[in-house]
């Protein structure tokens, strides 16, 4: 479980996030979702620590990230996964070089177990294995997002960040790599955080959702809290697409 | 303020890059690839430019130096130490600060705006250390090498003059690169290659890293990185001459 607690974070005078707290529970896929430029995407980065926030707690199970010197942060990162926006593959590597890289820095286990580890990952995110010795320039955004996904769990890890999953997707691929993301957070009880403006995600597998706006927690809630709330900016924000709008009708 | 600033994160980058890595075996998978491409792949351009530099030094020493009262050797001679003492080592690093330097200011810098190196970070590798000390050191270790051929190669572009022209003979030429030889020459030399090969694979990782926004920021880190550690050579150079020959 990772508890935020009032998080304060300014740029150069520009206050990006302010007191925003939240609770995201292991198993569930909690969403953070918002306009361009509400702070969504500085609200993950800080719960990483890519960004050193002004005020606050970030507690990854009791423990507080902005107290952690450095070699106490990288001990904690071998226990998160991430899948970017760009899937951020290592160009020089082929696909199953990528999965094997955390493996081959962090794991004591022989190189064979490892490509079977990583072979297992590849496999579990539905790659094909001729695939596997492909360079990532050489297969397509939805094949890349999967090798991101088989990556970061490589190394079982306790928690996993996602960054704009279907950023560049088709809809039907985006529903594939969302029902991936839900399901291994299922399976391996991982605690999920999804930065998302996609409101077909939200609908699809949101259980416990965020929204923020200009920098502040407005509201909270699940799925199916979110066609009776009456939060303003959140209706103008979920509701803004005709489609969107009837759905809400249909469920009132 | 601004050059105290970038001075200051310099040193805190490279802090961060010259400690041990965190695992060997990654290192050692990088450090031939990085030998490979920084050094190998520059022995061509190094082998054309001083053969070049080489002849046209001879060419133009002798035609600057007809006087009676100078020997007939002294254009090899001039022509050496030239070589040993400036070309092979200062403007052979200012030519691969162009080659080298944007290569690996775009190579870094491409990962950084493509979230690579925030991936690595995420990973909990110390991506400076990953990324950089490969390069540092495996540059470092192949500039001695290109100097020492390129001093050959310029030599022998010399020696060339002599055998396809009628400027200066051979015997002439061959007197003079071997006359009142001082050994010590190639060895300031090859210091001043090992601080140059240094600040160049250095600043240049340093400007790749720091890169941000896109493909044209990419450009900038790039264009930086050669102009900034040309400027440092030249400073580097004047600083190490003073400090040895004076």
């Amino acid at each position: 479980m990772i508890e935020v607690k009032n998080i304060d974070k300014s740029f150069d005078g520009n206050h990006v996030l302010k007191n925003v707290s939240a609770v995201f529970e292991d198993g569930k896929t909690n969403m953070i979702i918002g306009a361009s430029g509400s702070g969504k995407t500085v609200l993950m980065k800080s719960i990483i620590g890519l960004h050193r926030i002004d005020k606050g707690r970030i507690e990854y199970d009791g423990r507080n990230l902005p107290d952690m010197r450095m070699k106490d942060i990288r001990v904690l990162r071998r226990e998160v996964g991430m899948l970017f926006q760009g899937s951020a593959l290592f160009d020089s590597l082929s696909v199953l070089e990528n999965v094997m890289y955390p493996l081959e820095m962090f794991s004591p286990v022989s190189k064979e177990e490892m490509e079977i580890r990583a072979r297992f990952c590849l496999k579990h995110v539905n790659l094909e294995e001729q695939s596997f010795k492909l360079p990532p320039s050489e297969i397509s955004g939805g094949m890349q997002k999967r090798v991101a996904i088989a990556r970061a769990i490589a190394l079982q890890p306790k928690y996993l960040f996602c960054d704009e999953p279907n950023s560049g997707l088709d809809p039907k691929t985006s529903l594939i790599i969302d029902r991936l993301i839900h399901d291994i957070t299922v399976e391996f009880n991982i605690t999920t955080i999804i930065n998302s403006h996609d409101m077909n995600s939200v609908m699809e597998i949101g259980e416990n959702i965020i929204f923020i706006n200009k920098g502040e927690k407005e509201w909270e809630g699940t799925k199916d809290d979110i066609f009776h709330a009456d939060n303003e900016e959140l209706n103008n924000f979920v509701f803004a697409s005709e489609l969107y709008k009837k759905v809400k009708i249909a469920n009132q | 303020m601004n050059i105290f600033k970038e001075v200051g994160r310099y040193v805190l980058l490279m802090k961060r890059v010259l400690v041990l890595p965190d695992r060997w075996s990654m290192f050692f998978r990088q450090f031939p690839k990085e030998l490979e491409k920084l050094g190998l792949q520059s022995l061509p351009i190094v082998i054309i430019i001083s053969t070049f530099i080489g002849a046209i030094m001879t060419i133009q020493t002798k035609l600057n130096t007809e006087n009676p009262l100078l020997p007939a050797y002294s254009t090899g001679l001039v022509t050496r130490d030239t070589l040993l003492l400036e070309f092979s080592s200062t403007i052979l690093c200012l030519i691969l600060a162009g080659k080298i330097g944007s290569n690996i200011a775009s190579e870094i810098g491409t990962m950084r705006i493509t979230e690579q190196i925030d991936a690595l970070e995420i990973m909990g590798v110390n991506s400076a250390n990953y990324l950089i000390l490969p390069k540092v050191i495996a540059f470092v270790v192949m500039m001695p090498f290109l100097v020492i051929f390129s001093m050959a190669v310029g030599l022998i572009g010399g020696y060339l003059v002599g055998v396809f022209s009628d400027v200066i003979t051979t015997a002439d030429y061959l007197l003079g690169i071997q006359y009142a030889f001082i050994p010590y020459y190639v060895f300031y030399s090859l210091v001043k290659s090992l601080v140059f090969a240094f600040l160049i694979s250095s600043v240049a990782a340093y400007y790749g890293y720091y890169a941000n926004g896109g493909a044209l920021d990419v450009g900038r880190a790039s264009t930086n990185a050669v102009v900034n550690s040309s400027i440092l050579i030249l400073f580097f150079n004047l600083l190490i001459t003073n400090l040895m020959l004076n």
